[in-house]
Parts: C-alpha cells; sequence; structure tokens
C-alpha cells in the first residue's frame, strides 16, 4: 500500500507548474476575458506539448491516457495559475468520444484533442443550458438525456461572475448518437470533468491561501505584520485544514476512477464538494484578509477569487454531491 | 475504493477480523470511567494481550507483534468496526510507551512494557495543572533532588483515568533558576498508592468520576523512574504530545466505523425529506474518509517517502479529528430527535453509546493542546505567520 506520487508523478507537477510560471497567466486571462483568446491559446499549445490533454485520450487514438491521476496533477496545477478556457471541458469531452463505441467519431477527434489542435466544448443540458468558451472551440458538443448532438451555433456569450468563463447556449446541430450508450458514456464524461474540477479547485485555494499569507506577514496595521494577529492567523489554519485534507481526498477518487471501482461516482462526489468548499472558503478569507484592496478588480487576486464560486458550482453543486455520496440522487 | 493492499496486507485484516469475531464481548462493557467498568477492560486487556493483539505495532520481546504502522491501522479499522471495547490502557500506550521507545533505558523498557501490554499496570497522564493547561511551561510542581531519587511535591489536575489507575506520569520543575520556563523540566514517572500522594476524583461533564485531582507530598521517585536527562523533560515530552495529537491517539478506524454507524442510524431513522440533516451525515461520512485518506498518506510518507510527515502535521490532525467527533456525534443525536437526550443507560434509549461519545467528544478541542494553541503552531509553522501574543 503506497499512498503518496511517485518521483515522476511529482516531477511531472512541478515542471507543469514552472512552465505555467513562466506564463504570466494573469495577464492572459484578462485577455480571454476581453474576448481576445491569442495568448489563452499560446498557453493551450504549451500545456498540449507537456502532455496534458492527452492523459485524458487513449493510446490507440495517439494519446497516453487515460490516466486520472496525473489528470488531477495537472488540473491542480491549472488551478493554481487560473488558466482560463474550457480545460476541464475538454478532456471530459475526449472520455465521452472514447467511451461512446464510435470508432469513427473517436478516431476523428481525439487525436486532435490529444495534441491540442482542437479545444472543444461539453454541455450537458441536465446541469443547465450554458456550455463554457463555446464562442471560441472547434466543436460544442451537447448531450440532452441520451441524445449527443454536435451544436451548429453558440448564441450571445453572456458575462459571467468569473469574466474569464465565458458562458453561451449551444442550439441546434445534428445529431451524432443516441441511445443507452450515450448516457452512460456522457455519466462518466461528467465524473471526469468534476474529478477534475476538483483538483483545479484545489489549486486555486491553494494561491489564494499562499497570496494572502504573502500579503499578511507584510502588511502591517497598528504597528505590526496582520499575520500576527491570532484571529487572522486562525482563519488562514483554518483555510490550510481544508485544503490539505481534501488533497487527499482527491487523490483517492483518481485511483477509484482509474480502478474502475463502482463506489468511484460517490468518492468523486465527496473530493469534488470538500475541494470546491475548501477552495470557496479560501477566497472568501483572501477577500477579507486584503480589506479594501482585495475588493478590486485590478488587483490579481481577484482572477483566483472569482474563479473558486463558479468552480465549486460547475458539474455538480455541494447539495448534489452530498446527495451522491448518500446514493441518495437517483 | 483500491488503495492496493496487497496478499500480506489483506491476510493480515482477515487474521485480526477472525479474531475480533470470536473475542469481542457480545454485551457492551460498562463505561471504563467507573471503577466496575474499569476492572473489567483490565479483563479485556488481558484478554487482548493473551493472543498479542493489544500493542500490534511494539517488538516481540514486549508483547507486541513488530507490525508495521500500516498493519496497525488495519487492525485499529478492523477494531472500532467490531465494536470492540475502549482502550483503559491508552495513556500508557500511546503516550507513555513511545516516549519510552525513544528516550527510556533497556531496564525502564523491559520493566514497564511488558506489564503494560498485560493491562497489570494501567498508566494515567499527570500533565494539567490548575495553572497550566496548553501552556506547559508554566508547569509549577516541584522536583527535589534527594538521596537516590527526588521529592514531588505540587498539585495536579484533570488527570484521565487517575482515579482508577496504577501509576502516572507527568514533567515537574526540577530546576526553578532555569533561563528559559521549558528548561528545568524533568519527566518521571510515579506510583498513585506511593506515600504522600492523594487522589481525589473529579466527576466529568458526564458525570463519570474517572477524571481525578493529584495532591503530591514529597512523593519519593527513584532515578530509575527519570525518563531521559534531568533537565530535559520538555524535549522529552514533546515526543510524546506530538503522538497524542496525531495519529496514535485517535486513529482513523475510531471515525470511519462512526461514519457507517451513523450512515446507518440515517437510513433507519433519517427523513428523506430532511436535505439539511442528510447534508451533515454527507458531510460527516465524507469527513471520516477524509480523515483515513490524510492519514495512509502519512502513513505512505513514512514508511515509503522521505522521511516522516513535519511535526506540526499532528496539529492538523488534531483539530479534524476533534472536530470531526462532534459533528458526528452531534448530527447523530439530532437524527435521535427526542431519544437523543437520554444517556446511554436509560431504559428507553436506542443509542448505541452516541450520548456517551457525544459528551466525551467536547473534550476534543481541549485535551491535547486546545485548538487555539494548534492553530497558533500551524499558522507560525506550516505557513510561517510571524509569532504574535497568544
Amino acid at each position: 500500500m503506497r499512498f503518496l506520487l511517485d518521483a515522476e508523478q511529482r516531477d511531472f507537477a512541478r515542471s507543469l507548474d514552472a512552465l505555467l510560471t513562466s506564463c504570466d497567466t494573469p495577464a492572459v486571462v484578462r485577455s480571454w476575458a476581453a474576448g481576445d483568446h491569442g495568448p489563452g491559446l499560446a498557453v493551450w499549445a504549451r500545456l498540449a506539448e507537456a502532455g496534458v490533454f492527452a492523459l485524458a485520450v487513449p493510446e490507440k487514438h495517439e494519446g497516453f491516457g487515460p490516466l486520472p491521476l496525473e489528470l488531477t496533477l495537472a488540473f491542480e496545477a491549472l488551478g493554481r495559475h487560473a488558466v482560463p478556457g474550457p480545460l476541464v471541458e475538454t478532456v471530459a469531452a475526449a472520455a465521452l468520444l472514447d467511451r461512446l463505441g464510435n470508432d469513427r467519431i473517436a478516431a476523428d477527434r481525439l487525436p486532435r484533442i490529444a495534441s491540442g489542435k482542437s479545444v472543444v466544448s461539453l454541455c450537458p443540458t441536465s446541469l443547465g443550458p450554458y456550455a463554457l468558451d463555446a464562442d471560441m472551440a472547434d466543436a460544442v458538443f451537447v448531450v440532452d438525456g441520451d441524445t449527443l448532438r454536435l451544436a451548429a451555433g453558440t448564441g450571445t456569450v453572456q458575462p459571467s461572475a468569473d469574466p474569464a468563463r465565458r458562458l453561451s447556449r449551444p442550439s441546434g446541430g445534428t445529431v451524432l448518437a443516441q441511445g443507452p450508450a450515450v448516457a452512460a458514456a456522457a455519466g462518466y464524461a461528467a465524473d471526469v470533468a468534476a474529478l477534475a474540477t476538483a483538483a483545479q479547485s484545489l489549486g486555486v485555494g491553494r494561491t489564494l491561501l499562499a497570496r494572502t499569507v504573502e500579503y499578511v506577514t507584510q502588511r502591517t496595521q497598528f504597528g505590526m505584520p496582520i499575520g500576527s494577529f491570532q484571529a487572522v492567523k486562525h482563519r488562514l489554519a483554518d483555510t490550510l485544514l481544508a485544503l490539505e485534507f481534501a488533497g487527499p481526498l482527491v487523490h483517492g477518487a483518481a485511483l477509484a476512477l482509474a480502478a474502475g471501482d463502482e463506489g468511484a461516482g460517490a468518492d468523486i462526489a465527496a473530493a469534488k464538494v470538500t475541494a470546491g468548499e475548501a477552495a470557496y472558503a479560501a477566497a472568501r478569507t483572501a477577500l477579507q484578509l486584503h480589506g479594501a484592496v482585495g475588493y478590486t478588480d485590478e488587483l490579481d487576486l481577484s482572477l483566483w477569487i472569482r474563479k473558486a464560486r463558479p468552480l465549486r458550482d460547475a458539474w455538480g453543486t455541494p447539495a448534489a454531491c452530498r446527495a451522491r455520496v448518500m446514493g441518495t440522487d437517483r | 475504493m483500491d488503495l492496493d493492499f496487497d496478499a500480506a496486507d489483506e491476510s493480515f485484516r482477515t487474521e485480526v477480523r477472525d479474531w475480533l469475531a470470536a473475542h469481542v464481548p457480545a454485551a457492551p462493557l460498562p463505561s471504563l470511567e467507573t471503577a466496575e467498568g474499569f476492572a473489567a477492560h483490565r479483563e479485556w486487556e488481558a484478554t487482548l494481550s493473551a493472543d498479542r493483539w493489544s500493542v500490534v505495532s511494539w517488538p516481540e520481546e514486549f508483547g507486541g507483534r513488530g507490525s508495521s504502522l500500516l498493519h496497525w491501522m488495519i487492525f485499529e479499522e478492523e477494531y472500532y468496526a467490531a465494536g470492540a471495547p475502549g482502550r483503559v490502557s491508552q495513556n500508557g500506550i500511546n503516550l507513555l510507551a513511545p516516549t519510552l521507545f525513544e528516550n527510556g533505558t533497556a531496564e525502564q523498557r523491559a520493566r514497564i512494557l511488558p506489564a503494560m501490554a498485560r493491562g497489570e499496570v494501567i498508566w494515567a497522564q499527570a500533565w494539567s495543572e490548575p495553572e497550566s493547561g496548553s501552556d506547559l511551561a508554566s508547569l509549577k510542581s516541584t522536583a527535589v533532588r534527594t538521596e537516590g531519587g527526588w521529592l514531588i511535591s505540587g498539585q495536579k489536575t484533570w488527570s484521565s483515568r487517575a482515579a482508577f489507575a496504577d501509576r502516572a506520569f507527568g514533567l515537574f520543575r526540577s530546576d526553578p533558576d532555569a533561563d528559559r520556563p521549558h528548561r528545568g523540566l524533568t519527566y518521571l514517572m510515579f506510583s498513585l498508592d506511593a506515600e504522600g500522594v492523594t487522589v481525589r476524583p473529579i466527576g466529568r461533564l458526564d458525570g463519570k468520576p474517572a477524571f481525578a485531582e493529584l495532591f503530591l507530598d514529597e512523593v519519593f521517585v527513584p532515578d530509575e523512574d527519570v525518563i531521559g536527562e534531568p533537565g530535559q523533560g520538555w524535549r522529552v515530552a514533546m515526543s510524546t504530545t506530538g503522538n497524542e495529537r496525531g495519529l496514535t491517539l485517535r486513529s482513523p478506524g475510531r471515525f470511519t466505523a462512526a461514519a457507517d454507524r451513523l450512515t446507518a442510524l440515517w437510513r433507519e431513522h433519517g427523513d428523506p425529506a430532511d436535505t439539511a440533516l442528510r447534508d451533515r451525515v454527507a458531510d460527516a461520512v465524507i469527513g471520516a474518509r477524509a480523515y483515513r485518506l490524510f492519514s495512509y498518506a502519512g502513513v505512505s510518507q513514512v514508511l515509503h517517502g522521505d522521511g516522516g510527515p513535519a511535526g506540526a502535521v499532528s496539529s492538523l490532525n488534531k483539530i479534524y479529528w476533534s472536530e470531526l467527533d462532534i459533528a458526528l456525534h452531534e448530527t447523530a443525536l439530532d437524527l435521535l430527535g427526542p431519544y437523543g437526550e437520554l444517556a446511554d443507560h436509560a431504559g428507553e434509549s436506542p443509542s448505541g453509546g452516541w450520548a456517551e461519545g457525544y459528551t466525551f467528544s467536547l473534550a476534543g478541542p481541549v485535551y491535547a493542546g486546545t485548538n487555539e494553541i494548534q492553530r497558533d503552531i500551524i499558522a507560525e509553522r506550516l505557513l510561517g505567520l510571524p509569532k504574535g501574543r497568544r
């Protein structure tokens, strides 16, 4: 029994972190939010080169997955750096197309996803009418019950709580597949999406904590750093506590998914609600401890603060996750 | 879920499970916080020990099986899942024994550990004093040098198990002139029936008399009962308190078993329309799972990683299990509705131990270093925040 990352996995996470540190992601996020996708797509290409999207694609379609644990490491790094784009949706779509059992569609789409040439969005209507970043995606897949469609139009972008998450309603299009296989593949894809979102939340929370620790160590009030005040310390200790205990849930859920465990869905739901709540609480604490500057748009911290809440609710709200843990979702 | 237990792990688990199935008393023993229950639990320790299950992780020469930390965790999971009795020896096994393994002499280990493993000598902790709770450095009880040993005097209080236990261990100020308050402390052991010891039981919040106050009036402690060097008691004790807050005191098996019982209670009594209560059950179940996985990560780090987790990690553990324990029990009482108020021994109680467990859980954020102190430790040692006034 070894519940620990191995050296290769740690190296992968570290190198991805270094890559993203060199990308000036705050500027990338601001461009993306303004509708200029160029810098974001440049980051996308580098992520593809590092193998991120290939993790969700099986070898026979030119990937080296599916590798759920490595995928969570990648998404934690993506969250740490607030990388914009339909990242979760692309890997979830890959999972869906892989599971669909339609070789023609898979062979057409998956190699392009693995190589980063194709950016894809996915909208299960059971979770709401909006697709993320559909305005720039090469393909927008819509799952409606047991029907899979390739959307024809994407509608107007609706401003979102996180400006870098651009939401619109996909419409029309052609039916690609229909039947129980669609529902099953979509269920698996939703699990992959929830797991990746949980990992992304963890990364968002860790950056919020790190930046806040740095700030309270420098900011002085009443003649001393505010980080020496017990009320401040205790809030940050609780933030670390929540993130530290969410991490193993994400790790354990990834292993369960990789092993094809029957309870993997419930494990993923447990990880999703815990990581989502931890990151959201980290955002609230970060805002509070930064004081008024924490309530400004111009501080880069806002990029993470605004991401935490949508990630908490995307791909499974806390209530839906808790219901799944208790087996009352059916 | 699959955490890749190998065949040896699984066969160990089966061995534990089979033994427990054959030996766990059919009816719960009386509370170990009463004289009658204490005696019954002492017998249970002897039963465990006869087949070397009382201290599985200890070397065989002291009555253990030399099991790895992982097997110890498996043992604990099975133990609590089987509903086996609480451990009356836990102060000795979890607090004193690790200190002896780390800082004791060979003579002390040979003399003390096997008797502890068999439940023949049951130990009480004597850390706290009326003016010293989490701030152990402010201890006032004294140890004065005398021929062949020390004379200890002063008052210890809130001493778990001391009302019925045989012996106790604690810190005493041996050098009042030391330059820093945590220097000049000595760690020693004494008998609760020695001359000069007065034990006054104190009722706990649950009314049980197992707490006690100890009045010490020039109690003789021979040199052989000093652990580590005189004056080094603080350093010696720190190895023990880390154990107390961390894994050994509150192993994950206890919480996963409680979460399973809570889930069963919810299926039996829960109102399907009450999603607020269902969500709290879910959070407790998730919390127990998180604690288990966090612990496995820690054990993996010890067994396969580059060294053990940092000492301050035990502070994360301590806050987490103490708050989880309260959440598990509060939720159970809410599920029981009007029956939640009944004591476990009430004739109409449906309980299954939730009432006593709840009252005991309330002490969790207080003992073993208050959660406020643990949050300071986390902030300063894990997050690197500046020291400030408490």
